[in-house]
């Protein structure tokens, strides 16, 4: 356009006159501005941290090794006794004598390792279902959704223990799988149907127009624009992976080997000696609702702050 | 809203379809195969071989889910062998659904009695005392594992306080007739009030513990649902016209902010299934989640297939009714 014509001249006016100030602030930098000054993310960010810090500094505060039974002469089945409190074992033994506090410190690490790999396996089957059905559309998508409605029809609880129980030795590996196969229908509905929004909106249509391959589009234009509800729900499913794993494990379908330590584990575990140690439950009960209520909390302030109708 | 119906019918068909295909093949990738589940592990040669036969585990795959197809339509699943042994499985089924739908039906009650109010007022005066206690209750509720928050009532208020029944669903002795299985329904039925009255007080801790996760789920939609509907033009044009408060709150927020809540009560059920499961076994509660839990360590196979086949029907079942209430009251979705 040359500039001294009449329409060049009443495009540098238009130009002009668009206020430069306010540029353009991505929903994820409004996103974190928001989130800065949020007491609940700031709490359940905090949470997370200490969580993630005790995980990797535990085997250095644990006075003992978790798998030996170093109280187990103070372990009585007929009278239903449990090593008390006392001088080198603040929390007292568990059921074979092994000491409370050590399991606990040592146990936030399988803890995380199951809510991370369960939340990352269900997350990466969901994607894969997800992207075949958001992105291809048609019988590929009735297909897809057919099963994951399937899947999702199946209580969830009900699901996990189906897995569960198709092994033959239960592992910590099983209740991972367990707890991951009950995400991966959660995480593909939703990740259909932000992709179908994007496969609708205008800027996917320029980018077609413009001559983007196909698979460029997908993976370069939709998805990074569908995946914020996709990582919120990941956030919260870290707190779901925790608490399924206790249930499996209050239902016997834990891992068989007790030796390393986990929350979920030591909760289902516990089940027996509620009535006369509720002690057991009570120490990887409060550990597993404070973490869970961590992951829970940044979860929803992370949905509030990608809301963009709260965008200010 | 006839051809809606249809089309959500025919949608059933099909995820019953698929399920019974999932279901056939979980069962035959189940350590030890049918047989041992059918039988259980002790099961002599010969009963095996004529299993074999009569299962015709020998024929093509196709044949054989067409076999298992016939039999299911007809309710055959097999006997019940860990569960209650030599009972047909569908029957054990039949005998302990009563209880968790009591059950269910009390805790779906208490939350939504106490969620859709709570949602509507926190959402009204946003920000306040009660909005960010209601708030942080729901957060609590979530994080809480529900045989965790079983356990721990059934402690305080059974075991420490002695104020309410601990485990079972009615007093043993208690002189009642039980003509529907549904023991509080039966109670009233036949003018038994201490009977219900019994069963309805066992029923109080289990489904307060259950209702705890669709209370946290139903405020959390009722409050977002009010807010987004406080700033709808509707409201404000309401407002301008000079309509009275009472009016704008019943006809104009309320109606509308109840459109998700609805949806969301149906999809509750599969959190009731689940959360049965695990607070039946805590209170020894001769439901279908206790049935599940027992069908597992007992592995008694026979029994889970038509528990799972079951609550996946009632769960899709309770979602097209709700789906077909939806589409009454709100008409722009039959076209869809």
């Amino acid at each position: 356009m040359l500039p001294g014509t009449r329409r060049g001249r009443r495009l540098d006016e238009l130009a002009e006159s668009t206020p430069t100030t306010t540029a353009g602030v991505s929903l994820a930098a409004s996103a974190w501005r928001r989130l800065r000054r949020n007491p609940t993310f700031l709490v359940g960010a905090g949470i997370i941290a200490a969580f993630a810090l005790l995980a990797l500094v535990s085997p250095l505060l644990a006075a003992h090794d978790p798998a030996l039974r170093l109280l187990e002469d103070q372990v009585s089945r007929a009278d239903n006794r449990i090593p008390a409190p006392q001088p080198g074992f603040p929390l007292g033994g568990d059921q074979y004598g092994r000491p409370l506090l050590s399991r606990l410190l040592i146990g936030s690490q399988q803890t995380l390792l199951v809510a991370l790999t369960a939340t990352v396996l269900g997350l990466g089957g969901g994607l894969t279902l997800g992207i075949l059905a958001g992105a291809f559309g048609g019988w590929v998508d009735t297909l897809v959704m057919r099963v994951v409605d399937v899947l999702l029809s199946v209580p969830s609880l009900l699901l996990a223990v189906s897995i569960g129980a198709l092994f033959q030795q239960q592992s910590r590996f099983t209740v991972i799988i367990a707890v991951a196969t009950v995400q991966i229908p959660v995480f593909g509905r939703l990740l259909r149907g932000t992709m179908l929004a994007q496969r609708a909106s205008d800027h996917v249509l320029a980018a077609r127009a413009l001559g983007v391959p196909e698979r460029s589009v997908v993976f370069r234009h939709m998805l990074p624009n569908a995946l914020g509800p996709v990582v919120v729900q990941a956030t919260l499913m870290l707190a779901v992976a925790i608490i399924d794993a206790a249930a499996l494990s209050f239902l016997g379908l834990g891992s068989a080997d007790t030796s390393t330590p986990e929350w979920g584990q030591m909760l289902g575990s516990a089940q027996d000696f509620f009535d006369t140690h509720p002690q057991l439950a009570f120490w990887p009960a409060g550990c597993i609702i404070v973490v869970a209520l961590g992951f829970t909390l940044v979860g929803e302030s992370l949905r509030e702050a990608l809301d963009p109708k709260k965008r200010r | 809203m006839l051809r809606y119906t249809v089309r959500r019918l025919g949608q059933l068909v099909i995820v019953t379809l698929v399920l019974s295909l999932l279901l056939f093949a979980w069962l035959r990738a189940l350590p030890g195969g049918p047989v041992s589940a059918l039988l259980g592990e002790r099961a002599t040669e010969r009963s095996r071989a004529e299993l074999v036969e009569q299962l015709g585990l020998n024929q093509p795959l196709y044949v054989q889910y067409w076999r298992f197809l016939g039999r299911a339509v007809t309710g055959d699943f097999g006997v019940s062998t860990g569960v209650q042994p030599g009972t047909p499985a569908l029957e054990v089924f039949l005998q302990r659904m009563p209880a968790t739908i009591e059950l269910s039906v009390l805790a779906l009650t208490i939350a939504v009695l106490v969620g859709i109010p709570l949602g509507y007022v926190a959402g009204r005066r946003q920000g306040g005392w009660l909005d960010n206690l209601s708030i942080t209750w729901s957060l609590l509720g979530v994080a809480v594992p529900v045989f965790f928050l079983a356990f721990l009532l059934k402690y305080v208020f059974a075991i420490e306080l002695g104020l309410l029944p601990a485990s079972g669903r009615q007093e043993a002795g208690t002189n009642a007739t039980h003509a529907t299985g549904f023991y509080v329904l039966d109670g009233l039925l036949t003018r038994e009030w201490d009977a219900a009255w019994n069963a309805l007080l066992h029923l109080l801790l289990p489904a307060a513990a259950l209702s705890t996760i669709p209370f946290a789920v139903i405020f959390r939609i009722t409050r977002a649902s009010v807010l987004d509907v406080l700033e709808e033009d509707y409201v404000r044009t309401a407002r301008a016209k000079g309509l009275g408060a009472a009016v704008i709150r019943t006809r104009h927020v309320l109606r509308n902010a109840m459109l998700p809540v609805v949806t969301t009560v149906g999809l509750q059920t599969g959190a009731l299934l689940s959360g049965a499961v695990l607070t039946e076994q805590v209170f020894n509660i001769a439901g279908i989640g206790q049935a599940l839990s027992l069908g597992f360590q007992r592995q008694d196979y026979a029994v889970l297939q038509v528990v799972i086949m079951a609550t996946a029907m009632v769960y899709v079942l309770v979602n097209l009714v709700v789906d077909l209430a939806y589409a009454v009251i709100d008409p722009r979705l039959r076209t869809r």
